[in-house]
């Protein structure tokens, strides 16, 4: 019997209650839901040692910043697991607060975890507690910007040669009145 | 000997019999001019037409830059040529100090001269941001005819740059605006 999508949600809807929700299918019948913040590493936990499950490879995982969201969903991680015994695929997301973007690391479950939440500590700023050495992986250390929130600027501030009006950077560029 | 070798002029000065008098700035720095060893810093597609440049082609080599310098010990003429990410830049100026004096910088592209089309917070704006720039050379990449026209370009500035300039007061506050110590 193979791994379906149903068993998945099942397992992890019996384990974790209403700790989990929003279950989806997305393209490619991927397996998406999101987690409570407190309970993502517990969960990664389960579906990496559960005998069914067995989601024994971390493919990758990423932060996103939602600057509209109401400040208890501003942040994200986005976690991506793989069995390869069954060759199926799901994804999670837990949310995280807006002011204190704080989730546990998954070091302790997978070691590649390590670079790559130094990267979304990087990029987005968020603490992940227990990580042995979070520190920026890409940018400079000097930086003291996350770039990749939306309230920072793309362009470097140092830029002479460029005429804003030409990039579509002017203030108003119509008159509609 | 083949006879169609050219030879360069020899500078103006005083000759009579049994004697060539000229000034010794203008000796060196036609030697020098014609020696200079390039060291390429290449990190991306300028790279690639540099080395198109190094080969037999163009022909770098006719200019005296026989011996590209994979040290920056023993080079003359550093050719930055790409992006220069900030996390990159203290290495490029690391190497910049390791270079004995004199020593001279190419900026080949866009992107080493200006930071290019990348204006974003990761790159650095142009390497003269942190270290002196002698040439620049435009293009998006350059073609490796412009590569050789700006090691020209340098070439009348190393023909005339008096011997004395590496120890003036201008030039030591010139590398003092860069943070850079020279002892």
């Amino acid at each position: 019997m193979s791994l379906t999508n149903e068993i998945i949600k099942q397992k992890v809807e019996e384990k974790f209650g209403e700790s989990v929700k929003a279950f989806t299918e997305a393209d490619f019948g991927l397996l998406t839901f999101e987690v409570d913040r407190a309970k993502a590493i517990d969960l990664m936990q389960f579906l990496r040692d559960d005998e069914t499950l067995r989601f024994n490879f971390l493919t990758t995982m990423c932060g996103v910043h939602y600057p509209d969201n109401e400040l208890e969903r501003q942040f994200a991680v986005v976690y991506h697991m793989h069995n390869w015994l069954d060759n199926v695929r799901i994804r999670f997301k837990a949310f995280l607060n807006g002011d204190n973007p704080e989730v546990e690391s998954a070091t302790r479950l997978f070691l590649t975890a390590n670079w790559m939440e130094r990267e979304a500590y990087d990029f987005y700023g968020i603490a992940f507690t227990g990580h042995p050495d979070l520190r920026r992986i890409l940018n400079m250390d000097e930086m003291v910007s996350f770039p990749m929130r939306k309230q920072f600027p793309l362009e470097d501030g140092g830029r002479t040669d460029k005429d804003d009006r030409y990039f579509g950077r002017e203030p108003q560029n119509s008159n509609l009145n | 000997m083949a006879e169609n070798i050219k030879m360069v002029e020899a500078p103006a000065g005083f000759s009579g019999e049994g004697f060539f008098a000229t000034s010794l700035d203008k000796v060196v720095g036609l030697a020098r001019s014609k020696s200079l060893w390039p060291l390429p810093f290449a990190t991306s597609c300028c790279g690639i037409e540099f080395m198109a440049t190094m080969a037999p082609h163009y022909d770098l080599a006719r200019f005296g830059s026989e011996r590209p310098s994979f040290s920056p010990r023993q080079a003359d003429m550093l050719l930055v040529m790409g992006t220069i990410a900030k996390k990159m830049a203290p290495v490029l100026r690391q190497v910049y100090e390791q270079m004995a004096e004199p020593r001279w910088v190419i900026s080949v592209g866009a992107c080493a001269c200006s930071g290019g089309v990348f204006d974003t917070y990761s790159v650095l704006q142009g390497i003269d941001k942190v270290i002196p720039v002698d040439v620049y050379v435009p293009g998006c990449p350059p073609r490796p005819e412009q590569i050789l026209d700006g090691i020209m370009k340098l070439q009348e500035l190393v023909k005339n740059e008096k011997m004395s300039r590496r120890d003036s007061p201008e030039y030591k506050a010139l590398l003092a605006t860069y943070g850079i110590n020279i002892n």
